[in-house]
């Protein structure tokens, strides 16, 4: 491992790595895989978005086109508090979230820890955190007169403003979001070659000397991918800040401005708009932070780093750790399993009674629900990780024209409202019918897909990217020099060696999709389409129904979990199979 | 893996496609699940020729969605509370004028009108705003119910109460907008952010303030009836009551423009208005006020009868066309002077009242002076409300541009800017103010 460019390749690289990358020709199939991702992404994204996005550009009391509403933004005091604000909150964010996701990570990776595999998909669930239901959880456990600070009043006279303004969207964002720093990270110091870590204790390296200098660098793809997309989803994200009623925020201001009934203010695009571009600029700044420097490592088959065995001592401090952070991180997952156990919930530290007819009253009705999502999640996730892949080729291994628009491009997904997607699809669909059947496009259930396959692409394309940084060019080069072609290698050497990265996009995005609301709630045109999330809104419109939709939201999380354990195990397996294979 | 992938869509796609009913009447709807059931079953029960596709959407996305696929309409009926709503689809010619046949229906309810003068929608039941409270958590805390607005500013429910805000609820804006016509625009505003500066949130959806009062999260909250009554059926420990100046408002229903199934829809709306649709607004889960009279014959013990209890919600005159003038204006000024800046506003009125608690057996004319400077701070309103009712003024609220060369004076932006400079200022020279003379 190096830091700067002019020596890219660890040192036993080889002569292949010194051929400059202009002798290796490109295949023309790329161009044309990157000319139908440009082409979805414009139709399903770009010209969606902009018919919405329009009325930011124009003059309100003529419709000429116009920056002036730009002006007003940034001569708005509540605005300019508002990006502040943001911003804050979503570095903070950052910050607490790594501090979470860091010793787990380190932990399960680096020693012999019995449950790994549980805290690596453990702590994943906090990412499905179903609307509305995760809110009511996290209000009965942490809130104001929530379980924790009701027992702290009674027995010890005191209660912490858990969540209470910025700090508390700093606390539930980072306990929310700290699963992509955690997975991708993790992915990383899996991919980290031992041999890079021998030669720094041969060389006298150890202890947190070794981890600053060496294995927490090496890392840094994975991590860096997991701390910008933790940084943008937390600059962007509502649902968050609105169930804590904080309102001074960007995306908040936005939603609240767009979503009113009959107003046609503008301002709620122009955020939209900036919102956009401040996710864009974050993410350059992130590619900034990366350039010039080479993380790629030849050696796959060394399993990772060396694991240890720990002390006692060590290990019951492991597991103190440990099991601090999951019950801090689950807690709202806990509020939600009580709650659908439970009667009345209201002013106590615990439900009144326990029931089992919540569930009986979800499961009449609700298994449409439960079998759309999988199905929709299902494909947003599996072609979500096929063009991430495809599009980090792209851009790291092609000169192909344009190649960055195609990430920032899918990655500005994330910065668009839920909302001005849904409206934007309505808006681009409904006058184009169904091939082979005449009703609108806007109300095919495939249209929901697709939407979630478009919010949910950054996801899986920075895991993609993470993992396609970390596989040397050697490896390719390698395959080509003895007789591959381009589509053999990548079908070969590449592909299989981003697997665990791949994987790691896929529950993402699968998890992430099952439970979106905000863009399916506008899509929705029959209840025979409607998806889980739109099940637990209906259960939670009304005082009866929260037990039924926190047992729904309950469902949401199994099924995730699931899909996610299996991954795992995949992963692990994989592991186990390159380990095996790599012998040396 | 891929096999079942595959074989799993192809099912879902042959589910979703699945045989269409001849008579399918498409509702989009803001009611929930637990209202439109028993109604829909009851309906399907009388008019077995009829299957009601009942989608449900938040008021705000059920307008956009029929405003956005209006080229090539599939939704048959509009059902929802809030009158404004009905009024914005209006405007936009999406409703359909069609004649409905019932028999005994009023023409008002309290003093709203039930029906759209140009019948274009329909009120079917009955709702009116009020105060709602947690019992274990007014015990906890040592407080009684407030059971009029003007108990909601006491000092002692600093931190107690929620609301929803205007512009997120049409309901919420006719109880806003109906004390300022019953208490004069400046008495009435005033009265509202002295309510708002004892606020523990403004809440973004209306449903999360039965929420915050069910869970205990804030004690009292200034909610729709049906959502306390419903709350207390499904047994929390909260109570409702109407305070003495209330709307009572209809919630309504109406045909959407170039309906598919529009005859489907006249029959629904006219089942809701016999006597066995009325009936079924008693179902516990539900409880909302029918319009026909002769229903309440049914309704179980304790159950407000708006036609024969004059004191609910007839002591304003609600003066429909104001309202309407300046819609979304009161909307934004709530927004700027209460929701985006509640935090200052707290904490102006939380230093008012301590000071006012400091002082109370003290007869110090000059701190007394102080205190009502502060309180006049609170209470300044940047406009009167003779520019609230200006039409150009207010027009810059709506930007409804009749031709491409009709010009809005200001913008919105600009005129938010100027309000919200000019409550902080206030809000923070209350609070300087309150704090020097409870030090003297």
């Amino acid at each position: 491992m190096s830091q700067n460019a002019s020596s890219p390749a660890p040192s036993r690289a080889g002569l292949a790595d010194v051929l400059p990358r202009w002798l290796v020709p490109n295949l023309s199939g790329i161009h044309l895989v990157a000319i139908f991702i440009a082409l979805l992404l414009i139709g399903l994204l770009l010209v969606p978005v902009a018919q919405v996005m329009v009325v930011a550009f124009q003059d309100p009391a003529t419709g000429a086109a116009t920056l002036q509403n730009f002006i007003d933004f940034f001569s708005t005091a509540l605005f300019r508090e508002s990006f502040w604000n943001s911003f804050y909150v979503s570095a903070m964010s950052v910050v607490v979230a790594t501090v979470i996701a860091l010793p787990l990570a380190y932990i399960t990776t680096r020693f012999h820890f019995s449950g790994s595999i549980l805290i690596q998909s453990l702590g994943f669930i906090p990412l499905i955190m179903p609307p509305f239901v995760g809110a009511v959880a996290m209000q009965l456990i942490f809130g104001r007169n929530g379980s924790v600070n009701l027992l702290l009043r009674d027995h010890f006279g005191f209660d912490i403003p858990f969540m209470e303004g910025l700090n508390g969207v700093i606390l539930v964002q980072s306990i929310h979001y700290f699963p992509f720093i955690l997975i991708n990270l993790s992915t990383s110091l899996r991919n980290i070659d031992r041999s890079m870590e021998e030669a720094a204790q041969n060389l006298g390296s150890h202890g947190l000397r070794l981890f600053k200098r060496i294995v927490f660098p090496l890392a840094m793809p994975g991590y860096i991918a997991g701390a910008a997309l933790v940084f943008i989803k937390v600059f962007d994200d509502l649902g968050t800040p609105l169930l804590l009623n904080v309102n001074n925020m960007l995306a908040p201001q936005a939603f609240l401005r767009i979503s009113s009934i009959g107003i046609s203010d503008p301002m709620g695009y122009v955020i939209s708009v900036i919102l956009v571009v401040f996710s864009i600029l974050s993410l350059w700044t992130s590619f900034l932070f990366m350039r010039g420097k080479d993380y790629a490592t030849v050696q796959k088959g060394g399993g990772g780093m060396a694991k240890r065995v720990l002390k006692p001592a060590e290990k019951a401090v492991a597991y103190g750790v440990v099991i601090f952070i999951l019950l801090l991180v689950l807690s709202p997952h806990i509020g939600l399993l009580l709650l659908s156990f439970g009667t009345i919930w209201s002013y106590a530290p615990l439900p009144d009674a326990y029931t089992l007819q919540n569930y009986v009253t979800m499961w009449e009705g609700s298994k449409t629900f439960i079998l759309n999502t999988v199905l929709y999640a299902g494909i947003a996730a599996t072609l979500d990780v096929i063009i991430g892949t495809a599009i980090a080729y792209i851009v790291l291994r092609t000169n192909i024209f344009g190649r960055k628009a195609l990430d920032y491009l899918a990655t500005a997904a994330l910065a668009v409202p839920g909302v001005v997607l849904g409206i934007g699809y309505l808006r681009t669909f409904h006058g184009i019918d169904v091939p082979f059947a005449d009703k609108p496009m806007a109300s095919w259930w495939v249209i929901i897909a697709l939407a979630l396959m478009i919010r949910r692409l950054p996801y899986a394309l920075r895991a993609c990217t993470a993992a396609l940084q970390q596989v040397s060019h050697a490896l390719e080069e390698a395959a080509e020099s003895l007789g591959a072609t381009k589509r053999r290698t990548i079908q070969k050497i590449v592909v299989p060696l981003m697997t665990g990265g791949i994987l790691a996009g896929f529950v993402t995005s699968f998890a992430t999709a099952a439970v979106e609301l905000s863009a399916t709630i506008m899509l929705v045109s029959s209840n025979n389409d409607a998806p889980l999330a739109y099940g637990i809104y209906l259960f939670m419109q009304t005082p009866s129904g929260r037990g039924a939709g926190a047992a729904l939201g309950i469902v949401a999380v199994i099924v995730v979990a699931v899909g996610t354990i299996a991954s795992q195990i995949i992963i692990e397996r994989d592991k186990k199979l390159k380990s095996s294979g790599g012998e040396h | 893996m891929k096999k079942t992938l595959f074989a799993t869509i192809a099912a879902t796609a042959l589910l979703a496609s699945g045989a269409l009913a001849e008579g399918k009447v498409t509702v989009i709807t803001s009611f929930p699940d637990s209202m439109t059931g028993p109604i829909e079953a009851a309906f399907e029960a009388a008019h077995p020729q009829y299957d009601l596709e009942v989608l449900n959407k938040k008021t705000s996305a059920g307008v956009k969605y029929i405003q956005e696929t209006a080229g090539d309409n599939t939704s048959d009926i509009f059902w929802a509370s809030a009158p404004d709503a009905f009024e914005v689809l209006k405007s936009d010619g999406l409703l359909a004028g069609v004649t409905i046949r019932s028999e005994g229906i009023p023409e008002r309810i309290g003093a709203y009108p039930l029906n759209d003068p140009d019948g274009k929608y329909f009120g079917f039941a009955g709702a009116g705003y009020g105060i709602m409270w947690n019992e274990r958590y007014l015990k906890a805390n040592g407080l009684e119910p407030a059971r009029e607005w003007q108990d909601l500013a006491k000092a002692e429910y600093h931190g107690h109460v929620g609301m929803s805000a205007p512009s997120r609820s049409g309901t919420t804006h006719l109880t806003v907008e109906t004390l300022l016509q019953g208490e004069g625009w400046d008495d009435g505003w005033a009265q509202w952010k002295r309510i708002a500066g004892n606020f523990a949130s403004v809440t973004e959806r209306s449903f999360g303030v039965p929420d915050g009062v069910n869970t205990g999260n804030f004690g009292l909250g200034i909610v729709i009836d049906f959502f306390g009554f419903s709350s207390k059926a499904s047994g929390f420990p909260v109570d409702f009551a109407y305070p003495t100046v209330t709307a009572l408002v209809p919630a309504n229903v109406g045909v959407v423009s170039d309906a598919p199934n529009e005859a489907g829809a006249v029959a629904f709306i006219e089942y809701l208005l016999t006597p066995e649709g009325q009936s079924v607004l008693l179902d516990p889960a539900i409880m909302r006020l029918p319009v026909n009279p002769a229903t309440y014959a049914n309704a179980p013990e304790g159950f407000p009868n708006p036609f024969e209890d004059s004191t609910i919600g007839a002591t304003v005159e609600f003066d429909v066309d104001k309202s309407g003038a300046r819609y979304n204006l009161v909307n934004s000024m709530f927004d700027v002077m209460i929701t985006y800046r509640l935090d200052d506003l707290r904490a102006a009125v939380g230093a008012i009242q301590a000071a006012e608690a400091a002082l109370a057996d003290s007869d110090n004319a000059e701190a007394k002076a102080m205190i009502d400077e502060a309180w006049a701070l609170i209470d300044a309103n940047p406009i009167d409300e003779a520019q609230s009712l200006d039409p150009e003024f207010a027009g810059i609220f709506t930007k409804k541009r009749k031709k491409a060369t009709d010009e809005v004076g200001a913008r919105q932006a600009e005129v938010e800017q100027s309000w919200d400079a000019m409550v902080v200022a206030n809000y923070a020279k209350a609070r300087e103010l309150a704090e020097k003379a409870a030090g003297m």
